[in-house]
């Protein structure tokens, strides 16, 4: 929690301000029980009512004083933790933003989502909170004691007993929920989880009429939740009645100290009093502070866990540095790839070596798990090798600044994803500043040319997650979004699945035909999609099975044979 | 919504709360007593500062009488206010664990058209954060209402009985410290309400970009997208200022009214003292009654900002649970048993949006153990069809039948049984792989399971995973492939063996030789069920029984292979092109 400290920066000003304005408005309240004490002893007993009337003016005064310090305490407080959660989501944003794809894989979306959502929203309460209050009350509690040293020694020693007493039990009573809110939090990660992922496959869900089930397990977390919220109320409940009980039994010793005093001469009537409100002023203190540590162990719990995900370094070494462009013809070369995936148990790609020159056409095919999509993704370094090396262009990969890296390369993944936004705007997430005969390029390319115009052009709103369109029309999409790149390398991963054979082969063909004829990775399930690449690398078990030409391979791989014999003899029947 | 009070929404909490009714009483009761208790103290402290008058003055026996006297009664006013506060979390965390069970009850029964148009995040927003925003107020309303209440009442009446004059002084000043609090939280709700829109906004976009996070990454998006979300946050920055600062306005102010009440009290207190009316001691606990008066007063008006905010988060809460859910099953729908199979279209109308009619007249009739092949280009309408068989979405006009009944007199779970349905998009949830396929079939015995995991070729990468169908599984399959996911997802179908089986492209990401073996399998699975499937594969379409090719929605042609083929059309067209190429 304390590293997050550092994002109060550009707001120090407000920081320091916001406390200082509400220890004004404490240090006036500290001189309330004098004034009441005066009253008794100077007006009462002397029957001096002009005295009264005075003393009570100026208690107004210390009121209206106060009110002018608290508003400027709450106007920067609030400033402060407003802009310092602002700085910190920006911060914790563009952090994740930094991670791999293998810790995008361990730690989980919506762990990431909770964090930024609901975490942040409570430390922002806990960060205002603690600004206004944390000094105020402790403040406040303290000037007490010295106050009542000012009236009579030997009964603020009941202070200085009573003090740490309760500061003892506020703070273990604290440290005992830190723990426990983290645990509550936790379980309340598992309800939202369920709940994202029964929205996500309701489909699914109805078609096995699963709903009960569903439902069961939900409450059966939500109850989890509950009673973990329950456990930790249970011992945070306790602070106020303690904290009370332990006032009332030091006001019991201060009263019959106080009468001691009295009868023996040194005190006054009066200052018994103000002794007793200088206590009570702690107990309503108290209270107060009681509810802002409830608050602020929520929060830090919740600061801790965002700590936690900034603490988490993104795992993909950079080079900042551009290297230097060395002139090759071979753009794509691996050499005894290896990979194996975090916590899996065996190698997902093993011994991979092949070469690609310029401008090429690659098939990649092979059985479902036998690494073609890890085999592609090596190249825009989505996952880094485990050992061996993947160069381009002469250069190791984990040489070049990731961002050059992937200007280089554009890939398009089986999973079609697009954003909420118009066409355009979807499609410029391949090139920020793509005019409008460009964008229609790229989707004649992609087929999408004719759909798109049917959908109402380019200003076509499209919804979250793609919604509103199916399948095909996503991934056409996506395809234009990756061309208008003008990418050297093209990676296809599977993203023509959804197309009818004449579309793909259409596809295929103005692929074929653009002017700066990057080179292309087809990955595909289909060896009609990929029969007439130069090249054809065939993978099985993330093994090299094969490597060459249609015809070759026909003749020399096995398996290739197998999977084009399962796909055409039957049709050709 | 301007109103203060969302008496409506407020109706809905107590509907809620109803079913905690009698620990709310015993709440209530407690919170009198404790009040009470507490209230009395400040009586006992005056009458023992009566005793102490001054030196050679004090009255030891009776101070300590009193002394014991607080003792006690502090003691037990500590033990009664946790039992309370126990009650009160009880009664807070129970409703909101109520209400978020009922939103997502309400989830599984709301038309697929809602959920579709709303973006999740915002729907999960709704459900986590704003229950817990509104679990906060609610907790601080119950805690500080109730004592609040009675703590104003139960004063008023002690300091009836000390001394009418300064209470009647204590009781004209307080009403300005509502009119200030009720004002100030007049002006703030509305900007509550506004910072709740902006940030159910950036927690979807958030959701959105986080979900797609590898996709912003491959394109280099890392620094646009942060340029939006900037954008967003920049404006949450502003709308939360406003409403944290005014809102926060509400304590200092009631504060300085209760400053100038106290000051009231002192100067009438001190001035019928002089008058001697009133013993230093009473004043004592008079002064200390001003305070305590008050206090509930910031505190009630603290808690009605709070509850405000709470209301807000409320009310977006119960429009969900009030959304119109699906039309539900009649009550004489019928109890669809193992169909036979035999399913019709007449004359069938349909369109997502009012503007644009997507399905127009279509007619079919699949006998039992029929294999209808729905063909077409993307987004010609085949998965609308899927929709539609399944009762995702009811026909606008016209009927489907299953077994010569209209689906929409069957049970929607009996008519769901009776289909078998494989997506292009799989869906796995986190749990281990068994729970994933036994979705199925829940009484399933483990030989079934194995049994339907080989029949869909799953069970040989399962036996390779580290814990075997033991394995857990993150969110949406997690490290699994894309084709090992859709291999579970067969094997879910394989373990039902329902009559109808819908396989939409099911196949696509699956590998040939695989599939093939898959086909294999199916082909015996369908042996005497009727099937639909769509899917760009060839080989899978020339043997059934019906081809429907769709094109922008209506059916264009229909027929078997050899019939299609020889009216040489559209089918044969797209027949022709997979070999041109």
């Amino acid at each position: 929690m304390v590293k997050l400290f550092i994002y109060f920066k550009g707001y120090i000003k407000e920081s320091i301000l916001g406390p200082l304005f509400k220890l004004l408005e404490a240090t006036l309240e500290l001189f309330v029980p004098l004034v009441v004490a005066a009253i008794i002893d100077t007006g009462i007993k002397n029957s001096d009512r002009s005295y009264i009337i005075r003393m009570c003016l100026i208690l107004v005064l210390l009121g209206l004083a106060g009110l002018v310090f608290s508003v400027i305490a709450q106007y920067f407080a609030a400033k402060a933790a407003v802009g310092f959660i602002k700085k910190l989501k920006q911060k914790l944003f563009s952090h994740i933003q930094t991670f791999s794809f293998t810790q995008l894989d361990t730690i989980g979306t919506s762990t990431l989502i909770t964090r930024m959502t609901n975490d942040m929203n409570q430390l922002q309460t806990g960060v205002n909170l603690s600004l206004r209050l944390l000094l105020r009350s402790p403040f406040v509690v303290f000037g007490a004691m010295v106050m009542a040293f000012t009236i009579d020694v030997k009964a603020a020693l009941v202070f200085v007993a009573a003090i740490p007493v309760l500061s003892a039990v506020v703070f273990g009573i604290m440290i005992w929920c830190i723990p426990l809110y983290r645990k509550v939090q936790e379980r309340l990660d598992k309800v939202l989880g369920l709940a994202r992922e029964n929205l996500t496959g309701v489909r699914v869900i109805r078609a096995f009429n699963t709903e009960e089930n569903e439902i069961r397990e939900f409450e059966e977390k939500n109850d989890e939740h509950t009673i973990m919220q329950k456990h930790v109320g249970r011992i945070s409940s306790l602070m106020n009645p303690i904290t009370y009980l332990i006032i009332n039994l030091a006001i019991i010793a201060l009263v019959y100290t106080g009468a001691i005093r009295v009868e023996s001469g040194i005190i006054t009537q009066g200052a018994v009093v103000a002794l007793y409100n200088y206590m009570s002023q702690i107990l309503v203190e108290l209270i107060k502070l009681a509810n802002l540590i409830i608050n602020i162990t929520k929060s830090v719990a919740c600061g801790n866990r965002i700590q936690a995900v900034l603490e988490i370094e993104p795992d993909i070494e950079e080079n900042d540095k551009t290297p230097e462009k060395m002139k090759s013809d071979i753009v794509v070369e691996f050499k005894d790839v290896y990979l194996r995936y975090k916590n899996a148990g065996d190698d997902s790609l093993s011994n991979i070596n092949f070469k690609v020159r310029r401008g090429e056409t690659i098939g990649i095919i092979g059985g479902t798990g036998s690494g073609k999509s890890s085999l592609v993704n090596l190249i825009p370094r989505f996952y880094d090798a485990t050992s061996g090396e993947v160069i381009i262009e002469s250069i190791n990969i984990k040489d070049y600044p990731v961002e050059q890296l992937r200007k280089k390369i554009a890939a398009v993944p089986q999973k079609a994803v697009l954003f909420k936004g118009t066409v355009r705007e979807n499609i410029r997430w391949g090139k920020n500043d793509a005019s409008d005969e460009e964008i229609y390029e790229a989707l004649t390319i992609s087929q999408a040319k004719e759909m798109v115009e049917s959908k109402g052009g380019l200003d076509y709103e499209i919804e979250q997650g793609g919604r509103n369109l199916s399948g095909g029309q996503k991934q056409r999409l996506t395809i234009a979004r990756a061309l208008i790149k003008k990418p050297e390398i093209l990676i296809l991963d599977d993203s023509a699945s959804a197309l009818d054979y004449a579309t793909d082969a259409a596809f295929r063909k103005s692929i074929r035909e653009m002017e700066h004829t990057p080179t292309v990775f087809i990955v595909s399930q289909r060896t009609s999609s990929i029969q007439y690449a130069d090249n054809i690398i065939v993978l099985e078990d993330g093994k090299i099975a094969g490597i060459g030409k249609h015809h070759e391979l026909m003749e020399s791989c096995q398996v290739y044979r197998e999977i084009y014999d399962s796909q055409f003899k039957k049709e050709g029947a | 919504m301007k109103d203060k009070f969302d008496t409506g929404t407020l109706r809905k909490v107590f509907q809620y709360i109803k079913h905690y009714r009698f620990l709310l009483l015993g709440s209530i009761i407690l919170a009198a007593v404790t009040v009470a208790m507490t209230l009395y103290i400040p009586i006992l402290i005056g009458r023992a500062i009566d005793f102490i008058i001054g030196k050679a003055d004090v009255n030891f026996q009776a101070v300590l009488k009193i002394l014991l006297q607080i003792g006690i009664i502090a003691s037990v006013t500590a033990l009664l206010q946790w039992v309370m506060n126990i009650i009160n979390n009880k009664i807070t965390f129970h409703v909101i664990r109520d209400i978020r069970d009922e939103a997502f009850k309400k989830i599984q029964i709301l038309p697929l058209k809602f959920l579709d148009k709303h973006p999740h995040g915002e729907i999960v927003s709704r459900l986590i954060s704003d229950t817990d925003q509104f679990a906060e107020g609610l907790l601080m309303g119950f805690t500080q209402l109730f004592t609040g209440i009675t703590t104003i009442i139960g004063t008023f009446l002690f300091m009836l009985s000390i001394n009418w004059i300064i209470t009647a002084v204590v009781v004209i000043l307080t009403p300005l410290s509502l009119l200030v609090a009720s004002f100030i939280a007049n002006r703030t709700y509305n900007m509550f309400k506004i910072q709740s829109e902006i940030r159910a906004k950036q927690t979807s976009f958030i959701n959105e970009m986080i979900s797609n996070q590898k996709v912003v990454q491959a394109f280099s998006r890392e620094a646009k997208t942060l340029e939006e979300f900037d954008k967003v946050n920049e404006k949450l920055e502003k709308s939360s200022l406003r409403a944290i600062f005014y809102s926060s306005l509400t304590n200092p102010s009631t504060r300085f009214i209760n400053n100038v009440i106290y000051a009231g009290v002192g100067l009438t207190g001190a001035l019928a003292a002089v008058g001697g009316s009133i013993s230093v001691g009473g004043l004592t606990s008079f002064l200390s009654y001003a305070n305590q008066y008050t206090k509930p007063f910031n505190e009630i008006s603290g808690v009605i900002t709070e509850f405000q905010n709470a209301l807000a988060c409320a009310s977006r809460i119960f429009d969900l649970i009030e959304e119109e859910p699906q039309v539900p099953d009649s009550d004489d729908a019928i109890i669809l048993k193992i169909a036979s199979g035999k399913v019709d279209l007449n004359n069938v109308e349909f369109s997502y949006t009012i503007d644009r009619k997507l399905i127009k007249n279509l007619n079919l009739n699949v006998k039992p153990g029929q294999r209808v092949a729905i063909i077409g280009p993307t987004g010609s309408g085949k998965t609308t069809i899927i929709n539609l068989l399944m009762r995702f979405y009811d026909v606008n006009d016209g009927s489907i039948e299953m077994d010569d009944i209209d689906i929409r007199d069957i049970t929607r779970r009996s008519l769901r049984r009776n289909f078998g349905m494989v997506l292009q998009e799989t869906w796995l949830k986190s749990g281990t792989i068994r729970d994933n396929i036994v979705i199925g079939k829940s009484d399933a015995t483990e030989t079934e399971i194995i049994e339907a995991a080989k029949a869909s070729h799953a069970h040989s990468f399962i036996k390779r995973l580290p814990y075997g169908y033991d394995t857990i599984i993150g969110e949406d399959g997690g490290s699994l492939s894309q084709g090992e996911k859709q291999l579970l997802c067969i094997a879910r179908v394989m373990l039902a063996l329902p009559p109808v089986l819908i396989l939409d492209e099911a196949t696509s990401s699956i590998d040939t030789r695989t599939e093939l073996k898959i086909q294999e399998a199916f082909a015996k699975m369908m042996k005497g069920r009727t099937s639909f499937i769509v899917a760009h594969r060839l080989s899978t379409i020339v043997e059934a029984d019906t081809i429907l090719v769709l094109k922008n929605g209506s059916i264009i042609e229909q027929g078997n292979h050899r019939e299609l083929l020889n009216k040489n059309g559209f089918y044969a067209r797209l027949y022709n092109s997979q070999f041109t190429v």
